[in-house]
């Protein structure tokens, strides 16, 4: 169960003069502005009135609980969804899923889509001529274990073209969605692949603030996870928002 | 020797957008129903979202998440502790189609407790998720047949007067309707969680 200490650090006064301490830290300098002006959809699509500030209350401090129901037995595996193999280089990402205090979150639903090889999404808007693979429908889910460990089997998604700037190219990316166990931890996000070439002028990755940051989107290759003859293997931890500090939280409190 | 990084507790990972092919992944056949075909007082919430222009944002998903009936939640940190109600997971998510519209079939959530011994009036938290957004964007659905509890509420208190219809939903046959407008004149109130 949790300990909600009394405020230290962040909180939140309202205008009636409540004080109400965040349940969990607000890192809204870590994420790209929503208005991002060389992500040219972004102009219609973001709010120009300021944000109000919403405290953590009930409904934002609970979320939905997924369990095995939501997930098939081959949802992990994006290679063994079809009748034949998917075409392209067979990779294994995994890593684990944790809170800004370091805590894992297990028993989380994890949800991933991507490209294929050749960079084509299966989508009816995806018309670029790169040939969709018949074996490949690209999404997969999973649940984080007990200590907040995922892992997918999938194809090396490709690079692809758009059309948001002169010979632009989006980096190769795998799209994460994360529930956590609350509504304010709720993330959707992408990885990358390291030494990917076209990050320089990718508006995604570049509208993130903090170079530090971004470099948090980009796997680690991981030799050790890689299996022999069959798949090269790559890490990603993904950061949850975690607990706002309170001094008077122990220990003890493993919720 | 001790690692001093361990000590360091790890940095949150930033937001990227859903793009054009959320459809791809995140949609679930069930995915509308916070409460399953069939439960009685279940109704349909619907709306659409549109962006500065007015225009229908037909590539983006909606997520809600609330309170059942008697303001509880199936959830440990509840400190009221979890309360499950057969047939609602408090949880729905629908992609907009062409028009914008969007759709989920749940419970009219009770009042619950707030800060300071106020009470929040019925409401459900909302995200919205899109092509051309780098992160969701929250608001919250209020009802209009709650004015004196949303009179009382300490969340719509903290918007300008003037906004606070845009979180308001209307009625709409059985149900209601609540349009998000992205930007514009009638911008919808969004919050910064």
């Amino acid at each position: 169960m949790a300990h909600p200490g009394p405020a230290h650090g962040g909180e939140h006064r309202t205008e009636h003069g409540l004080v109400v301490p965040d349940r969990y830290v607000r890192d809204d300098a870590v994420h790209p502005p929503l208005d991002s002006p060389t992500y040219r959809s972004t102009a219609l699509r973001h709010p120009k009135r300021p944000l109000t500030v919403l405290p953590h209350l009930l409904t934002e401090v609970t979320g939905p609980a997924f369990g095995q129901e939501r997930v098939g037995p081959l949802d992990h595996d994006l290679t063994r969804q079809h009748p034949g193999e998917p075409i392209g280089q067979r990779i294994i990402v995994h890593g684990r899923v944790l809170d800004s205090d370091g805590r894992p979150v297990p028993d989380s639903l994890v949800e991933v889509w991507q490209a294929n090889a050749g960079g084509r999404y299966r989508h009816t808007a995806d018309n670029w001529p790169s040939p969709l693979d018949p074996n490949f429908s690209g999404a997969g889910r999973t649940l984080t274990d007990s200590e907040g460990r995922y892992r997918f089997v999938t194809i090396q998604p490709g690079a692809y073209p758009w059309r948001n700037h002169p010979n632009a190219w989006r980096p190769a990316h795998i799209h994460f969605s994360l529930f956590g166990r609350a509504f304010t931890q709720r993330l959707v996000t992408q990885m990358y692949f390291p030494g990917d070439p076209l990050f320089f002028q990718d508006p995604m990755w570049n509208s993130i603030p903090d170079e530090r940051a971004r470099r948090r989107l980009v796997a680690r290759y991981d030799h050790h996870v890689t299996e022999p003859e069959w798949a090269l293997a790559f890490e990603w931890d993904i950061v949850l928002r975690g607990r706002a500090a309170t001094p008077f939280e122990s220990e003890a409190d493993d919720d | 020797m001790t690692d001093p990084r361990a000590a360091e507790p790890p940095a949150t990972t930033p937001s990227q957008t859903v793009g054009p092919y959320l459809a791809i992944g995140l949609p679930w056949a069930d995915g509308p129903y916070a409460a399953a075909e069939g439960v009685p007082g279940a109704f349909w919430l619907r709306g659409r979202v549109l962006d500065g222009e007015g225009r229908p944002v037909g590539d983006g998903l909606v997520e809600t998440w609330q309170a059942d009936p008697d303001g509880r939640f199936d959830h440990p940190d509840d400190p009221r502790g979890p309360a499950a109600r057969p047939g609602f997971r408090g949880f729905a998510r629908c992609p907009t189609d062409a028009e914008g519209r969007y759709a989920v079939h749940t419970l009219r959530p009770g009042p619950l407790p707030g800060p300071g011994g106020t009470t929040q009036a019925p409401h459900i938290d909302v995200s919205v998720f899109g092509r051309g957004m780098m992160h969701r964007v929250v608001t919250r659905v209020y009802f209009p047949d709650e004015a004196e509890a949303n009179a009382a509420d300490p969340v719509l208190a903290s918007v300008p007067p003037d906004r606070r219809t845009t979180l308001v939903a209307e009625p709409d046959g059985e149900g209601y309707r609540f349009d998000i407008r992205l930007q514009g004149h009638d911008e919808t109130v969004f919050f910064a969680l």
